[in-house]
């Protein structure tokens, strides 16, 4: 990134392209992301920037290549092409400062350990390997255990609580992790009303702190009173801003074409008219 | 050479020509049959049925000698061999249907475990009277020598009927292998059809065991039809170039090693078979991995040149050194990042298709249309030239390339 | 238990519970990732491991033969990746051809190579040889505290129990790693653990330990031994701490029972001759394995 480049102009391509460069204050900036698992790509030439202190989406239909998002961005995946940054740092730099919470089919829920093992597994990069989990690590974990309305769970196993207990749990470790920047995937996939309730307070008082969420959703019903900003995506980048201005019916019909139902987006619409 | 000759054309004496028909056919049976199992991703139960033959073996020559028999009547061993690999088969099932263990584990536990006795019973033939155990260790390697005409008349036999349930079974056993909750709603009762796909991988494996040995049989199962993999994608088919491969690597193996001194038979099959499959891996068609290899080059190279040219419409900086030497190579940049007038063209016909995709996507709200968008796949292998000419009057009058 | 308990037993209980242990402890994580198998793979691939060395030093010592047959792993780790990533052929068949081509080519290379001077054949590779490793200058368990006799230790003796050390001394200091990277991979490689060459270290580490055993029990152990302990572990509770624990108990306890019933077995019903220790052993950890199967508190898998 050489300082001379000029700001970015107004693309005359409509959304296709984003900014040459994210804002310096970017908590997550993506640029020209591109990754494949086969011969076709599951995300193209996305471009993104996730200001700092707020709670943003990233929505799109089914396979729209969001977890693939969020999973190059964090390095787990190569990448084609693209740069990501972190806090205006390089990944490598920055990894300390990022939580994350996976989507929950990707781990093995049979795993012999219990709910508090796992959000102690938070602590493991600032305990190295060989520092020793002390008395105060142990209390940190159950203080997280316990934002989530957990604490009294600490000693089960990982499989015998329930999905939504589960998402908290993964929450917990996060937390735990006590990072800057918190990346979730579908973290309301399959939880219950409280569930959903208690994950969203915590994530609303994180930004309190001055905390970044970005966090991949898929119930457009809750977009208005979760997020402020939202990320359109499927496959590229359809649209990206805040949630007022972005989050419209053509945005969303671009976005998830003939998939979402006609009526569904017209209700989406009226809740449009009625804030 | 000559050797290799006379072997080939089986003129290298009885006892060659009856291993080579035998090696044949038993690698083509093995081949077929080990098709299923490859392909519903279960092809190391060969492996623990294979080893849980060792006690049966070992169970036989004791209770033979035991009632006064020679010991070593090969219908007796045959017949011990296959019933502790059934019961091994069905401890698999049963452990990983009834504990919360994986399929894996209870392979390797049944596997270690039925060995471990298979070597206990061993040790017990040789302290019972020694001499008259000769030959069992055989059944660990394989051996040619002693090879006899009722021996080879065993594996065309058994061999022959693999095959044949196997051709009449391939419909039921394919559905079961591609998605077996399917198959149970179309009323195919799994279970059985599971069974009956390892139980054909037993019926090789212990006409096999004289032959190639217990151990080396499990390449003959699985080597053949993973390299079939590579050639088709039509399970049919499959069954018969795996049959095809596995009756090549044993006629041949068995012919080499015949023309040579010290040549052991099995693992010279073996190597023949991965040969062959080394082969496929490298060379097929479509699924090759030289093949893949370039794809992927090339794949990489069209992302990076699509994304520069994007970048180029949108008069953004090429921020990727591979995707600047990519575009000057073409003479479509200069090394500075300024592009060349075959550049701004090109940058110019990417921009107004991103617009046809643009207006594309409001008019067609079919997903199977508009889930080509993906950046890379040309509009015109989405839509017909009339309706581009459509999305184009719809666009207005096309834009220049601005040059300013 | 005397003089002749020291002399003749008490060195091969000790390796085979050195040999079990080894195992297990890279057991643990290998069922726990699904990779059960690696290790029936990894036994398989110690046989042309150690001819190679055998064929390019002329001799069979410890450390060229240890260093051939991790080096075997390694090649088979490489090349089962290659086929299942490049050829996009399923894990198990991607092992299963893999393994078998190496060990047939192993049996080979062994059967062209004059071996009759050295102790290398196919059978002492399956099988061992646990009863000979006797220890005769001992004379009694006095002996243990004798500098001079315990020089005379068997060399297998050392070289299982530095590797068994070896073996703990890595799980320990990678306990963490490893626990975060086998339950969430994703989550350890965003947190910048190297999961792909820890996930390595593992396969080279169960090599290791492998080929030690190995050299003094033979093959069938090693399989048995990655796998029933573990399995038989899990089954017992919930918690990975205690499963390891567990782990080792079963491992202990297979290579102590079944050392003394192939010794003393036979004996029990009249025959004179014992029977092979490492394939008691095996046979005892599978049911040892079998009993958890049915009676494990933890046996069932939760929904
Ligand atoms: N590990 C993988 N291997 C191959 N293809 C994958 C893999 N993970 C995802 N995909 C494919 O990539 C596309 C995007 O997947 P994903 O990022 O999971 O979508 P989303 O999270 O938006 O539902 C899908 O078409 C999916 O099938
Ligand atoms: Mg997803």
């Amino acid at each position: 990134m050489s300082p001379t480049i000029k700001p970015a102009i107004v693309s005359d391509l409509g959304h296709a392209v984003g900014p040459a460069r994210a804002p310096r204050d970017a908590a997550l900036a993506i640029h020209g992301l591109t990754v494949s698992y086969s011969e076709k790509p599951a995300v193209f030439s996305v471009d993104a920037a996730f200001s700092t202190g707020e709670i943003s989406a990233i929505v799109g239909p089914n396979g729209a290549g969001k977890s693939t998002l969020l999973k190059a961005a964090l390095g787990v995946i190569p990448r084609l092409s693209g740069e990501v940054y972190v806090f205006g740092d390089t990944l490598r730099n920055a990894r300390a400062r990022i939580g994350y919470v996976p989507q929950s089919a990707s781990v093995d829920w049979d795993f012999p350990t219990t709910v508090l093992d796992v959000v102690q597994m938070g602590l493991y990069r600032k305990l190295g390997l060989l520092g020793r989990l002390s008395g105060q690590g142990r209390a940190q974990a159950l203080e997280c255990l316990d934002r989530v309305g957990l604490a009294d769970f600490a000693n089960r196993q990982i499989g015998q609580i329930s999905g939504g207990q589960r998402q908290r749990v993964f929450l917990a470790r996060a937390l735990a992790q006590d990072a800057d920047l918190l990346l979730l995937d579908e973290p309301f996939a399959g939880v219950d009303a409280a569930t959903e309730r208690a994950i969203i307070g915590v994530l609303k008082l994180l930004r309190k702190d001055g905390k970044t969420v970005v966090a991949v959703h898929h119930d457009l019903a809750t977009i208005r009173d979760y997020f402020d900003r939202i990320l359109l995506v499927n496959v590229r980048r359809i649209a990206e801003g805040p949630v007022a201005t972005t989050f419209t019916t053509e945005n969303l019909q671009a976005t998830f074409g003939g998939r979402l139902a006609t009526t569904h987006l017209s209700e989406l619409a009226i809740m449009d008219d009625g804030h | 050479m000559s050797l290799f000759v006379e072997a080939f054309f089986l003129q290298a004496g009885y006892n060659a020509t009856l291993v080579a028909i035998g090696a044949g056919v038993l690698g083509f049976a093995a081949g077929a049959s080990g098709t299923f199992p490859f392909l519903r991703k279960r092809a190391l139960i060969s492996d623990a049925v294979a080893h849980a033959t060792l006690p049966g073996i070992g169970l036989a020559f004791i209770l033979m000698v035991t009632f006064g028999g020679d010991g070593r009547s090969l219908l007796g061993l045959i017949a011990g061999s296959a019933l502790t690999a059934w019961t091994g088969l069905l401890l698999i099932e049963w452990i990983s249907r009834r504990t919360r263990l994986t399929e894996d584990a209870a392979i390797g536990a049944i596997l270690g475990t039925f060995f471990g006795a298979g070597i206990v019973f061993l040790t017990v033939i040789q302290g019972m009277s020694a001499g008259r155990q000769a030959g069992l260790e055989g059944f660990l390697l394989g051996s040619t020598a002693g090879m006899l005409f009722q021996d080879a008349l065993l594996i065309a036999v058994g061999g022959s009927l693999a095959v044949l349930v196997t051709w009449l079974m391939r419909r039921p056993m394919t559905i079961v292998a591609f998605d077996s909750d399917y198959a149970m709603t179309l009323g195919y009762d799994v279970r059985r059809i599971d069974l009956l796909m390892m139980g054909l991988v037993l019926s090789v494996t212990v006409i096999g065991l004289k032959l190639v040995g217990l151990i080396l049989i499990v390449a003959m199962l699985i080597i053949p039809a993973v390299a079939a993999r590579f050639w088709t994608d039509r399970s049919t088919k499959m069954i018969w170039i795996a049959g095809c491969i596995g009756g090549a690597s044993g006629y041949l193996g068995a012919v080499l090693s015949a023309s040579a001194p010290a040549m052991p038979t099995g693992p010279i099959i073996v190597l023949v078979a991965a040969g062959i499959f080394v082969f496929s891996l490298l060379f097929a068609p479509d699924r090759g991995v030289l093949v893949t290899l370039f794809r992927h080059r090339g794949f990489q190279a069209r992302v990076h040149r699509r994304q520069g040219l994007l970048a180029l419409a949108a008069h953004h900086p090429i921020r990727e050194a591979y995707t600047l030497r990519l575009l000057t190579r073409e003479g479509l940049v200069r090394p500075d990042g300024v592009p060349t007038d075959a550049g701004r063209a090109q940058a110019a016909k990417i921009a107004r298709d991103e617009r046809r995709w643009d207006v594309a996507r409001e008019i067609y709200q079919d997903t199977g249309l508009t889930g080509r968008y993906d950046g890379l796949t040309p509009i015109e292998d989405v839509f017909t030239a009339d309706e581009i000419a459509e999305l184009d009057h719809q666009l207005g009058p096309p834009v220049t390339a601005r040059t300013e | 238990m005397g003089a002749e308990f020291v002399q003749l037993s008490l060195i091969p209980v000790l390796i085979g519970i050195l040999s079990a242990v080894a195992c297990a402890l890279p057991g643990n994580f290998l069922i726990l990732r699904r990779q059960a198998l690696i290790g029936d793979a990894i036994s398989h691939v110690v046989l042309p491991g150690i001819v190679i060395a055998f064929l390019l030093t002329g001799v069979t010592s410890v450390a060229p033969m240890l260093l051939g047959a991790a080096g075997a792993a390694l090649v088979a780790v490489g090349l089962i990746e290659v086929v299942k990533r490049l050829g996009g052929i399923e894990p198990g068949a991607a092992m299963g051809a893999i393994f078998t081509t190496m060990f047939a080519a192993g049996v080979l290379l062994l059967d062209r190579t004059d071996t009759s001077t050295v102790h290398l054949d196919v059978e002492h590779a399956l099988m061992g040889n646990l009863e000979s490793l006797v220890w005769l200058q001992a004379e009694g368990w006095h002996s243990l505290l004798d500098l001079a006799i315990l020089a005379t230790l068997p060399d297998e003796l050392v070289r299982i129990a530095t590797v068994c050390a070896i073996v703990v001394a890595l799980t320990l200091v990678f306990w963490r790693w490893l626990k975060i990277s086998t339950f969430d991979e994703g989550f350890a490689q965003a947190l910048g653990i190297p999961a792909a060459g820890l996930g390595l270290g593992l396969v080279v580490t169960a090599a290791i330990a492998a080929v030690a055993a190995f050299d003094a029990v033979g093959s069938i152990i090693v399989i048995a031994m990655f796998i029933c302990p573990p399995a038989a572990a899990r089954l017992m509770t919930n918690r990975l701490e205690h499963q390891v624990a567990w782990s080792v108990a079963f491992a202990t306890s297979s290579a102590t029972l079944g050392y003394i019933f192939a010794g003393y077995g036979p004996l029990w019903f009249g025959s004179p001759a014992a029977v092979s220790a490492s394939g008691m052993i095996a046979s005892i950890s599978g049911i040892i394995l079998g009993l958890a199967c049915l009676y494990g508190p933890q046996r069932s898998r939760v929904k």
